[in-house]
């Protein structure tokens, strides 16, 4: 056998789902769809969160959620209840979206009439940093009940995100939640990300999460663009 | 373990490179993984090992070469390199949250191959 070759390739590894990601993006870009994605543990809230903004943003927009789990279609039927169009992507085994999955879910979607898409992407805090889904904003969520330090541990997804949602703040006192150490952490990665303290269940600092995300999302710049 | 979906899409760039190369046998694969790149070496060794079973890259090794994280701080405009991630600190003025230059590295950089 001869000696090897070596060939220079220099290919992104992940080339076939940026190429995906970029083509969803130029084609809600076209339609004029704004793409929110949420990203968190299981169990920080993303559903409950984004049932609460289906129905408020859904008085003035036209609304439309994707959402990712391993199985089950079980909140998808929950946000249904907001009147929103709502696609279940079940991953089976993967452990997160990728962009491929969501042009599939969106097949026979008339994106001309949306205005805003949220894809809520499978529990899980590490994987789903990777993968581009053509989002114009990626959020990530961590609660008051997991953990001040959970930033420090996963600071890919923070780094990837482009606004840090810090949720269940009804139970931050039961749970003796310190609010600075988690919201020093969180500079501590990203000195200038911004940050928004809810609880889906009262309420509490919603009215100002949606007028950021819409803000941002109609700006001429979306917030992804600088970071 | 999104490293067996990335071992899937190495596997799958390595071949159509390959095919460019009369299919040559591909020994070696390179590969260049960024510390902030969000994969970790170990689990993607073992799911290329896995996942490339059956396919003509079965007898191919993998080689993964760290891509340390470089970082460009607004604050005082000097270039460093960081060793305690995920703080993105700059060394000479300790500023946080530089831009990062290098370290999101997740790619194929050569193979060795014979014909």
């Amino acid at each position: 056998m001869s000696e090897p070759r070596i060939v220079e390739v220099r290919r992104k590894i992940l080339k076939e789902n940026d190429v995906i990601a970029r083509r969803l993006r130029e084609s809600f870009d076209h339609t004029g769809v704004h793409v929110v994605s949420l990203v968190s543990s299981p169990g920080t809230g993303k559903t409950t969160l984004l049932e609460r903004l289906l129905t408020s943003l859904g008085a003035a927009y036209r609304v439309a959620a994707l959402v990712g789990d391993l199985a089950t279609e079980n909140d998808a039927v929950r946000l249904a209840r907001s009147g929103a169009p709502v696609k279940q992507i079940s991953t089976g085994t993967v452990c997160h979206l990728d962009a491929a999955m969501v042009a599939r879910a969106l097949e026979g979607w008339n994106l001309n009439e949306l205005d805003l898409l949220f894809i809520e992407n499978v529990g899980n805090l590490v994987c789903p940093a990777s993968f581009d889904l053509g989002e114009d904003l990626r959020v990530v969520l961590v609660s008051t009940t997991e953990g001040e330090d959970k930033p420090l541990k996963y600071p890919t997804i923070f780094n990837t995100a482009d606004v840090a949602v810090v949720t269940k703040y009804d139970l931050a006192k039961a749970v003796e939640f310190d609010r600075e150490l988690m919201l020093g952490n969180i500079r501590a990665l990203r000195p200038q990300m911004p940050v928004f303290e809810v609880s889906a269940r009262t309420g509490l600092g919603l009215p100002a999460l949606e007028s950021f995300l819409v803000e941002a999302l109609y700006a001429e710049q979306p917030a992804s663009a600088a970071s | 373990m999104h490293e067996l979906s990335i071992a899937l899409s190495i596997i799958d760039g390595v071949l159509e490179e390959a095919e460019r190369h009369e299919r040559a046998l591909v020994q070696t694969v390179h590969l260049r993984v960024g510390r902030l790149s969000g994969v970790d070496k170990e689990a993607l060794s073992f799911s290329f090992r896995v996942a490339s079973q059956d396919t003509p890259l079965a007898d191919s090794r993998l080689e993964i070469e760290d891509v340390e994280v470089l970082i460009h701080c607004s604050a005082c405009d000097a270039e460093s390199t960081i060793t305690d991630a995920p703080l993105l600190i700059c060394a000479r003025c300790g500023s946080v949250g530089g831009r990062v230059l290098q370290g999101g590295e997740l790619e194929i950089s050569k193979l060795e191959i014979v014909a």
